[in-house]
């Protein structure tokens, strides 16, 4: 287990204030004007020899994502933090925001700093209200204290950073569909080439990045990258807020080193599963875009990209949503089908089209109103839709049902049979 | 998709106050980018006309920014917390995805329909509750949740979904936040790690 010294959030739960005055007292913006006199190139291969992959589902290397910024542009750059947290079952960058904001700010600068960007917008998904006031009291206090705005900590690099707040739409999310939304339009994603790097928000040199993987920088700057690598395995490095919901008798969020077995993760934090561990059914281990993995896989697989990608699942957000015996599982899996009908963006035909079609199937499935035939049908109808839109979202909507059939086929078989057994029975 | 908007009739504009602030929002863009206040400045004028955007709010922020009705109404239309018909006085929004569906969300959902006698995207008679149902609210470990008056309501069960109703109906304010004896997203009971912070010894 992750002991406390090595643990970052050390505020998640807000037992203490949020203000600058506590966050520094937790050790934020210490020597933040030093960090910053060591240059951009060394944050960057700080970060790269960090491990740091993506916070926000992807899992792309951070610090690689920041060396495709131009070196000398004649747009001005900018980076955008992804705070539009939706993915069913993840609220942590939510607890970062509202009770540890200043790591989320100062590693806005360091970051911003590394890619030569004149501001940072945060993109704070809509409903987040609280959240909201607080970072932009927290951000108000740092322009007080002279650490970001004109000579932001005394360095001479000037640095703002805005609060931008959504209007509740999943999609953006995706960090194309976000930069539409930041633009003032519908967050419809765009095609990639070109790459934010290249064609961002207003045309300049983007970089989009989670809540997370930005707060982390200043800890991995100031205790130095090796530090940071030591936590986890290599290639799934340092530490990780999981979001543990869902059948536990005690739901939390908690901060864990990378590569914990899920069946520690939920017994030692979320006071095990309801019912003991032998009454568990299923996990969702990275947020509802990712395939379910039964039991049987959740006895021994570690939490990281690695371990999860080997067992056709993925780490994602790291919100682990449990499930246990009692759950109809073709019913939790039908109503993530229904979440992402509602939140198709309509621009791309096979999501559109396809995920009202799944969904459609998906709720007959739950009654058993169907033919057994009809299960590969809806299994080649995901993969249809998977890789054949603009966006992940089509990929996200076909993940959940092709691992429920992976997984749980004889269930659903078991339904058509039983649904059919009462019918037949009814028309005689 | 067909949207509807509807027409009150009366002139919008801002209250001097709020011109003041969609010009500090406008500012945050760089210029030229002013279309990028288009959001901040929907939500402001959806709060000052009670809820709801009519087609006169929505020319009015097109016509602050000089933007196109339709760009407007683009946004509008497609981002959902942006009404584009009346709403009560309170909207009460339920979270019934599938974290919250484990967790008992159907019970919350029964509980508000019985205490306010209306359904999902319906308003009372006398125009006090709206009820919706909403996507993933994004306090999946403090589920089931609703949103009212840009607070959250969480860990809830029939029983505290109907006494905050009540209470809402009272002209009072619930306190916001886990509805059972916890700390934000710790562990019922206190939490796992950080327990000499968290007790103000770290």
């Amino acid at each position: 287990m992750l002991s406390d010294k090595d643990r970052i959030f050390t505020n998640l739960y807000g037992f203490e204030p949020w203000t600058l005055d506590a966050a520094r007292k937790r050790g934020d913006w210490d020597g933040t004007r030093e960090l910053l006199a060591k240059g951009s190139d060394w944050i960057i291969s700080e970060v790269k020899e960090s491990g740091l992959r993506g916070r926000g589902g992807a899992g792309f290397p951070t610090g690689l994502k920041w060396s495709f910024m131009p070196k000398n542009s004649d747009r001005p750059s900018y980076l955008v933090v992804n705070a539009d947290e939706g993915e069913p079952g993840t609220c942590k960058d939510r607890d970062m925001m509202r009770h540890d904001p200043h790591k989320l700010i100062e590693g806005c600068l360091l970051a911003g700093f590394a890619i030569n960007a004149v501001a940072a917008y945060i993109y704070i998904r809509g409903e987040f209200v609280q959240e909201a006031k607080v970072l932009e009291a927290a951000i108000q206090e740092a322009y007080d204290a002279g650490l970001i705005g004109k000579n932001a900590c005394g360095s001479g690099y000037d640095f703002d950073i805005y609060v931008h707040r959504g209007a509740g739409a999943y999609i953006c999310g995706e960090e194309t569909a976000l930069i539409e939304s930041l633009e003032g339009k519908k967050g419809q994603p765009r095609l990639k080439p070109p790459f934010p790097a290249n064609v961002g928000v207003w045309g300049c040199p983007t970089t989009v990045n989670n809540v997370e993987s930005i707060a982390v920088v200043p800890t991995i700057l100031r205790r130095g990258a090796s530090w940071f690598a030591g936590l986890g395995r290599p290639n799934n490095t340092g530490t990780k807020v999981f979001c543990i919901s869902g059948h536990v008798n005690n739901p939390c969020n908690v901060e864990e080193e990378m590569g914990i077995p899920l069946k520690e993760l939920i017994e030692k934090h979320a006071g095990g599963v309801r019912g003991g561990w032998d009454n568990l059914l299923a996990v969702i281990p990275g947020g509802s875009s990712v395939p379910v993995i039964p039991k049987s896989v959740c006895d021994t697989v570690l939490m990281d990209f690695d371990s999860l990608k080997e067992e056709k699942s993925g780490l994602g957000t790291a919100a682990v949503i449990v499930m246990d015996k009692s759950t109809d599982i073709v019913r939790a899996i039908a109503r993530l089908s229904a979440f992402y009908k509602h939140e198709s963006c309509g621009q791309c035909t096979p999501c559109r089209e396809g995920t009202g079609w799944m969904w459609r199937v998906m709720e007959r499935m739950v009654e058993g109103r169907a033919q057994k035939e009809e299960i590969d049908v809806l299994l080649d109808v995901t993969k249809q839709v998977e890789g054949h839109t603009i966006c992940a979202l089509g990929d996200a909507a076909a993940w959940p049902i092709q691992g429920l059939i992976r997984h749980f086929r004889p269930e659903i078989e078991k339904r058509i049979d039983a649904y059919q057994a009462s019918h037949a029975v009814a028309a005689e | 998709m067909t949207v509807n908007v509807v027409s009150t009739g009366e002139a919008f504009e801002f209250t001097p106050e709020n011109v003041a602030w969609a010009k500090q929002q406008i500012a945050k863009y760089p210029e030229g980018r002013q279309a990028s206040a288009v959001m901040p400045l929907l939500h402001k004028a959806q709060e000052q006309n009670g809820g709801w955007l009519s087609k006169e709010a929505l020319e009015y922020v097109g016509d602050f920014l000089d933007v196109p009705y339709m760009r407007v109404l683009e946004v509008a239309s497609f981002y959902t917390m942006y009404n584009l018909k009346p709403v009560g006085k309170h909207v009460i929004e339920v979270c019934t995805t599938t974290p919250c569906w484990l967790r008992g969300s159907d019970e919350v959902v029964a509980a508000c329909k019985k205490a306010l006698g209306i359904g999902f995207g319906e308003t009372t008679e006398d125009g006090e509750f709206t009820l919706l149902e909403v996507e993933c609210a994004g306090a999946c470990v403090n589920a089931p949740v609703m949103a009212y008056g840009g607070e959250y309501y969480e860990d809830l069960d029939a029983d505290s979904t109907t006494r905050i109703i009540e209470a809402i109906r009272r002209g009072e304010k619930p306190k916001a936040g886990p509805q059972i004896d916890r700390q934000a997203s710790a562990p019922v009971g206190g939490p796992t790690t950080l327990q000499n912070i968290a007790r103000g010894e770290g």
